[in-house]
């Protein structure tokens, strides 16, 4: 599988195809287990109330790296990613009712740089809400 | 009480190697749900030039965030860790981590800044692989909250999401 898309045929303004991303409890354990990264506020109900949340709230590097998948699904080769930034805005709420939450990924070409190189800014939403800021990545492109 | 401006620039040594393994790419991969066979199978990942499979852009946070703890218990740095969560983060990359890849990592305090009563520290980390080669640099941005809450409510509203908790073994092949 080669990248999947050329430098000369990416247009400023051109939209990568949007992907949406269920999250249950399960998918923030099983991500827990993966990453090392066992903040109870990612899987305790209670302790994440205790802390003043909502209810339980996905990791924010799992919205970090669900974002990407929309960058590297159209790029092809992941590793075409040579930037990759975000600011974490708004937690994506999990609650426990059989539904859990859905995170949803637009993105665009912002820029078209030397080297082949692509900026592509992010949009990521949960719930209505804007959950990443400044959320860019820079590929190179065959 | 703010964080001490001094440390400013503070480098803390190396860590030991942390050997990147296929299998713990592909529960990485399999926990985000990603299906991209660069990261499972080595005859893709090949395809596309890489001499084993890759992990995930953001697989190196698992890396530095470990080895940023040091930095975040520092004595000398007095951080309440209890009032952090995690503001932004960036990475830099020269090259995909891999398969078999032994990366080390140094850390160094990039920033310390004071606002709205918010503690913000960044912490830079930069990944080397055992030929001395860069692979990635992440910057990773801590923000410890006011304790006073009327002090915080602008930074609340921006910050609020994410409280990583300090990184534990990662069951990793570390």
């Amino acid at each position: 599988m080669a990248a999947s898309i050329a430098y000369e045929d990416v247009e400023v303004g051109t939209e990568l195809p949007a992907q949406v991303f269920p999250v249950e409890r399960a998918t923030l354990v099983r991500y827990a287990g993966a990453s090392g990264d066992f903040n109870p506020i990612h899987w305790n109900e209670r302790f994440a109330r205790e802390v003043g949340l909502p209810d339980v709230i996905a990791h924010g590097m799992f919205t970090m790296a669900s974002a990407i998948r929309v960058v590297t699904d159209w790029a092809g080769d992941p590793g075409a990613v040579v930037e990759y930034g975000v600011r974490f805005t708004k937690p994506v709420v999990v609650p426990d009712d059989g539904q859990g939450a859905v995170i949803e990924v637009g993105a665009k070409v912002a820029a078209k740089l030397d080297d082949n190189l692509v900026r592509v800014d992010l949009m990521a939403t949960s719930a209505g809400q804007k959950i990443l800021g400044m959320a860019r990545a820079v590929v190179r492109l065959p | 009480m703010a964080l001490d401006q001094s440390l400013v620039g503070r480098s803390y040594p190396p860590t030991t190697p942390y050997e990147v393994g296929r299998e713990k790419i592909r529960e990485f991969a399999e926990a985000v749900g990603d299906r991209n066979p660069a990261y499972t199978d080595p005859d893709a990942a090949k395809a596309l030039g890489h001499p084993d499979v890759i992990a995930p852009p953001t697989f190196a946070f698992a890396i530095t965030y470990k080895a940023a703890e040091v930095v975040i218990t520092d004595p000398e740095l007095g951080l309440d860790y209890s009032r952090v969560v995690h503001g932004d983060q960036r990475f830099t990359y020269s090259r995909p981590l891999r398969a078999g890849d032994r990366l080390t990592v140094t850390s160094t305090i990039e920033a310390i800044k004071s606002l709205a009563g918010n503690e913000v520290l960044d912490i830079r980390g930069e990944v080397y692989d055992e030929t001395g080669e860069h692979v990635v640099t992440a910057l990773t941005k801590l923000v410890a909250r006011a304790a006073d809450p009327k002090e915080s409510e602008e930074a609340d509203q921006a910050e609020k999401a994410e409280k990583p908790e300090k990184v534990q073994a990662t069951g990793g092949e570390a």
